[in-house]
């Protein structure tokens, strides 16, 4: 075995036993470097993980040489890949470019602690990615949660407490929820491996355990993914948690929900449930559609810029469940690509956010009045990422808008009102982003100061190189198509 | 035989003055100095194209392959020179033009102004070098927003209302309208690349042909087709160089070069002739004509007035394209120099009016030549031009549409085009005859003098140059009569 | 009789309505706490039974001694780690009561909320 064999172990242990080394450090600058450093890591295991997806394909790795379907085996396919970079990525982002905001966020005595949350939460998001297994899952799941609930609390705002307390009840219920379903599954087939489970699928004659354990693992999971109307944790919990938390949460943690939900949907029942696709897209797509319009409206009305993109969140969550609820080749490619994309906006977003909420203390839109002329740059790079959300071409955001419009366009019958749904939302984003952009232009500042207070030089740097990533993905899409091919066909297994 | 690896500086040059201009927006001089340079090199280099591509070349450049058989491409085309070669050399005198009126009037940000004025030329050079649909579209969006902050220059509360209009209206239906349409192209025919005679015959047929008519015109709301006219007016608040920019250089004209250019390329003239489907445009640009010319008749306010004026100038481009017979289409074509040329002149004017003497409406601008006899000389050169009175550019075109109007027995066009010229002289001339016999209005101030020698010159020369096109514009009529030479006359 | 057979799923459901029910109900953080609690255990009780195989002993092997019928010892292991799970959700939720009581002075969801909304 050589080292690419072991990448996807690397990729859960490396961050999980970083973790402790950087709770028993006692500086919390020293902790950011090593959270820093590990994250960082990750990051270039994903890199290299993709590179091993791209090319000959990474070998199933069976933990401790126990051999699936006994043992728990890591796979990493395409999808897989997108997903860890994007975690890997965010995770990343939100520490370099939060250094300045958590060191105000958190206490300094509290930071290696925090850090060390951070870490596991990591790992815990990294292991959903990568394992293999149902069960495995679902710890891994919990693991992120639990410490993603520690990251959401860790600010001085008191009201991410009681956001938080929400958040965990109906975390805990939707992975409750998920457990039952995986019990349901086990009870029938008797595995709980991911591959094993689709071929035994198939010789299940009674097939009603196996329809109630999909819509316990469907629920149980657009809660934790904030599938409209299930969605009520997510704005508050976005907007108290300190702002680089929220780059990390707001690019990655509801897509890893939708990529089990993926797994579970198109993996294992999808083709060998009868009628399954058709009750999931029955399903999925009007919550889906509810979620675009209605979401997208709200956050129109919203003050703070950070509710205003929790609820933008939202939405674009609904695009993703629209095209993976079309059940068909080319929604799945729409919403593995949008889950990328709309990860790149929204980090990119609400890494501009900390930046305003560093130099004026406040994410209210009317205390940000003027920032644009305050802070050009970071504001520059605000319009870029907002542009990439709205899916304006020559960004990111427009190459997954055409694969969701197209993708609409194949269903029978339904063709012409889904796209309209879809242009009807991107107008109203449109609104709820303008509105703010306005405001950051020619509003004019509550206290008419109007001198350039920009952030450090390093922090603006980071934020053009989000910016500028969102319109290398809109020029030369190659990885994410490649790897959401890649991740198409193994969803859809001998479909193709 | 220049090198086609050299399209994309036409993009790029633009944007270096952009960055130029951001580094020295401390030095006023040097600032200007650097956008009347990039604005005469990008001038000269578009030009040198010209006899090339007049001599049959059609460059083509394949920049990258975002989704497979969905690229972004440049080549140029006759339809697409002419538009570059208007926007750039305009831009020069535009230019020129914004200098004296930026500082004239003391405005603010002026660095902000002159790197978005980049921008959006930029811009518009990429919508001229477009190869297929997407290319279009990506410029088009870059387009809007980079004018954006020139609509909304002044920054107080009325003018940034009038700004999100004209934001909304553009945005709004190119997101709504025109993407889809472009991906129900690609969905049916695979490819969004313009081709001579169109990709869209043996694809669709019928109603659909109609709709996608429909969603193509409607979706290009720069081409201010009614009902989607209302920015035109709205972005009136603009500074006036910025409406120059917007009527005559490259907004406006983006919109029906852009149609022309979908009818032309992606429908093809003679498959959309047969089709009864799409019909209705014709009556749409029909109606848009009469309804703004009649509009115009009712303004008070001098650029309110050339709005409209504006918006039925750019109908009679669709009209003459939708008339879809090949003289017609050659004067489409010639229509969009030939209407830049003389509004971009009644625009200057208007804001050599504004500079000088502070004045808006109609009715101060009685008596007004005595003062400002160059500006009004030019003011009247621009609208017997917008009138089609010879030996004016816009004589030329309106020959041409109207030849090719017979030529198809277009009735409704011909009537059109009659009922139109009688309402643009019904508007146009009772201004020329204020402003140069009647007395000056009560309580108006007539203690000022011309305005600024920049704005002078720039003025000068576009109205020069409308008169000079009537007598000169065989190169152009050489160039684009290649549009049409496959077709059966 | 089949009823009967089915008791220990009966009591998984009303176990498990019960949870879901006081979650929803109740304003108290503390008593939703112990109502997650009770929706959890539900889940744990699911897995046991089902694990359970008719005849069975506890999954061991004993020298000497063949042919027996085990229980099922997967779910069971299964469970432990959920259970470990659960106390850490529990112990979580717990630790956000406490502070909120400090921020606060209360623990009744509803007056939090309403002085959340007045900030």
């Amino acid at each position: 075995m050589n080292l690419v064999d072991h990448l996807p172990a690397l990729q859960v242990a490396l961050p999980l036993l970083t973790a402790p080394l950087v709770i028993l450090l006692r500086n919390g600058f020293l902790a950011w470097m090593a959270a820093l450093a590990a994250s960082l890591a990750s990051f270039g295991l994903a890199i290299l993980l993709t590179q091993g997806v791209l090319g000959d394909g990474v070998p199933e790795y069976a933990i401790g040489g126990w051999q699936p379907p006994f043992g728990i085996s890591l796979n990493v396919d395409g999808l897989g890949a997108l997903m860890l970079l994007l975690v890997t990525g965010a995770s990343s982002l939100g520490l370099a470019g939060g250094r300045l905001s958590l060191r105000r966020d958190i206490d300094n005595r509290r930071a290696p602690m925090f850090y060390g949350a951070w870490l596991i939460a990591l790992a815990g998001l990294c292991g959903i990615a990568v394992s293999g297994d149902a069960f495995n899952v679902f710890v891994f799941m919990e693991i992120s949660s639990l410490a993603t609930y520690i990251l959401i609390a860790a600010g001085r705002d008191r009201r991410a407490l009681s956001a938080v307390f929400k958040y965990l009840i109906i975390g805990t219920i939707g992975a409750t929820f998920y457990l039952i379903g995986v019990g349901f599954i086990y009870m029938m087939t008797g595995t709980l491996n991911f591959a094993d489970m689709a071929l035994r699928l198939g010789e299940v004659i009674e097939t009603r355990p196996i329809i109630i354990a999909a819509g316990f693992i469907t629920i149980g999971l657009a809660l934790k993914a904030a599938i409209f109307p299930l969605h009520i944790w997510l704005p508050r919990a976005y907007t108290y948690a300190p702002n680089a938390v929220t780059v990390f949460i707001a690019a990655c943690s509801t897509k890893v929900s939708i990529y089990v939900l993926l797994r579970f949907n198109y993996g294992v029942f999808h083709g060998n449930l009868l009628g399954h696709s058709d009750l999931f897209s029955v399903f999925i797509v009007p919550l889906a559609l509810s979620g675009i319009l209605l979401a997208s409206a709200i956050a129109i009305y919203q003050g703070n810029i950070k509710k205003l993109l929790a609820f933008s969140s939202v939405a674009q969550i609904g695009y993703i469940a629209l095209a993976a609820g079309l059940a068909t080749q080319a929604g799945l490619m729409a919403a593995q690509l949008h889950m990328f994309n709309h990860a790149l906006a929204k980090g990119t977003l609400f890494l501009c956010v900390t930046a305003f909420v560093l130099t004026s203390r406040s994410a209210n839109m009317d205390k940000l009045a003027g920032i644009g002329r305050r802070m050009p740059w970071t504001m520059g790079a605000f319009v870029i990422a907002g542009l990439s959300l709205i899916g304006v071409p020559g960004t990111a955001g427009f190459i997954s808008k055409w694969y969701l419009v197209v993708a609409v366009m194949e269903v029978p019958g339904w063709g012409i009102p889904l796209v309209v749904a879809i242009v009807a939302s991107s107008l109203l984003a449109v609104v709820y982003l303008w509105k703010f952009v306005e405001k950051a232009y020619y509003g004019t500042p509550p206290d008419g100061d109007v001198s350039a207070m920009e952030v450090p030089l390093p922090l603006r740097a980071l934020i053009w190189f989000a910016a500028l990533a969102n319109i290398y993905f809109g020029l030369a899409p190659q990885l994410p198509i490649a790897l959401a091919e890649s991740g198409t066909g193994t969803l859809l297994g001998g479909l193709l | 035989m220049m090198a086609t690896s050299t399209l994309p500086i036409i993009l790029i040059l633009p944007l270096l003055g952009a960055i130029g201009i951001a580094f020295t927006g401390r030095w006023p001089n040097l600032r200007e100095a650097i956008s009347l340079l990039t604005a005469v090199t990008l001038a000269v280099l578009v030009f040198s194209w010209f006899p090339e591509v007049s001599d049959g070349a059609r460059p083509h450049l394949l920049l990258s392959e975002p989704l497979p058989g969905l690229t972004l491409a440049l080549s140029l085309e006759p339809l697409g020179m002419m538009f570059a070669c208007i926007a750039s050399f305009l831009w020069i005198i535009n230019t020129v033009y914004s200098i004296g009126y930026m500082r004239g009037n003391n405005e603010k940000h002026q660095t902000r102004f002159y790197i978005c004025f980049a921008l959006a030329i930029a811009a518009a050079m990429g919508i001229a070098l477009a190869d297929n649909l997407f290319t279009l579209f990506l410029f088009y969006e870059l387009l809007t927003i980079s004018t954006y902050p020139l609509v909304a220059h002044k920054g107080d509360a009325k003018t940034i209302a009038s700004a999100r209009v004209y934001l909304g209206v553009l945005l709004g239906t190119s997101i709504g309208l025109l993407l889809p349409a472009i991906i129900w192209t690609w969905v049916a025919t695979g490819t969004t690349t313009f081709t001579l005679g169109g990709i869209i015959e043996g694809k669709l047929a019928g109603p659909a042909v109609g709709l996608l008519l429909g969603l193509f015109v409607f979706g290009i709301g720069k081409a201010a087709v009614m009902p989607v006219h209302r920015w035109l007016p709205a972005a009136m608040v603009a500074p006036t160089p910025v409406s120059a920019l917007l009527h005559a250089v490259a907004v406006v004209k983006a919109g029906v070069f852009s149609i022309t250019k979908i009818i032309i390329y992606i429908f093809g003239v003679d498959f959309l002739f047969n089709e009864p489907s799409a019909q209705w445009l014709q009556f749409a640009a029909a109606f848009t004509i009469i309804t703004a010319s009649i509009i115009a008749l009712y303004q008070t306010n001098l650029k309110r007035m050339l709005a409209y004026s504006t918006i039925g100038q750019l109908s009679y481009v669709i009209m003459a394209t939708v008339i879809l017979k090949p003289l017609a289409e050659v004067g489409a074509a010639v229509h969009i120099a030939a209407h830049a040329f003389g509004k971009i002149t009644l625009f200057f004017a208007a804001g050599a009016i504004y500079t000088a003497a502070h004045k808006t409406e109609l009715w101060q601008l009685a008596g007004i030549g005595r003062r400002m006899p160059v500006t009004m000389a030019a003011f009247t050169i621009g609208a017997l031009s917008m009138i089609g009175v010879p030996p004016t550019a816009g004589f030329v075109s309106k020959w041409f549409i109207l030849a090719g109007a017979f030529q198809a027995e277009n009735y409704i066009a011909i009537f059109t085009i009659i009922g139109s010229t009688v309402l643009n002289a019904m508007y146009f001339l009772p201004i020329i005859y204020f402003a140069w016999l009647a007395p000056p209005a009560d309580g108006v101030d007539m203690n000022h003098g011309e305005a600024p020698k920049a704005i002078l010159l720039a003025l000068s020369v576009t109205a020069t140059l409308t008169i000079v096109f009537f007598f000169f514009n065989q190169p152009l009529l050489d160039l684009e009569s290649q549009l049409v030479e496959s077709l059966p006359l | 009789m089949k009823l009967l057979g089915l008791f220990n799923y009966w009591v998984f459901a009303v176990l498990l309505m019960i949870g879901l029910y006081a979650l929803i109900s109740k304003q108290n953080l503390v008593k939703k706490i112990m109502a997650l609690a009770i929706f959890q255990s539900a889940v744990f009780l699911f897995f046991i039974t089902m694990s359970r195989v008719d005849g069975g002993t506890a999954p061991i092997i004993q020298a000497g001694v063949s042919g027996q019928i085990f229980s099922n010892p997967l779910p069971q292991v299964l469970i432990l780690t959920a259970i470990v799970v659960g106390i850490s959700t529990t112990a979580l939720g717990l630790a956000i009561v406490v502070r909120l009581n400090e921020e606060y002075g209360t623990v009744e969801d509803n007056e939090i909320l309403a002085m959340d909304r007045e900030s």
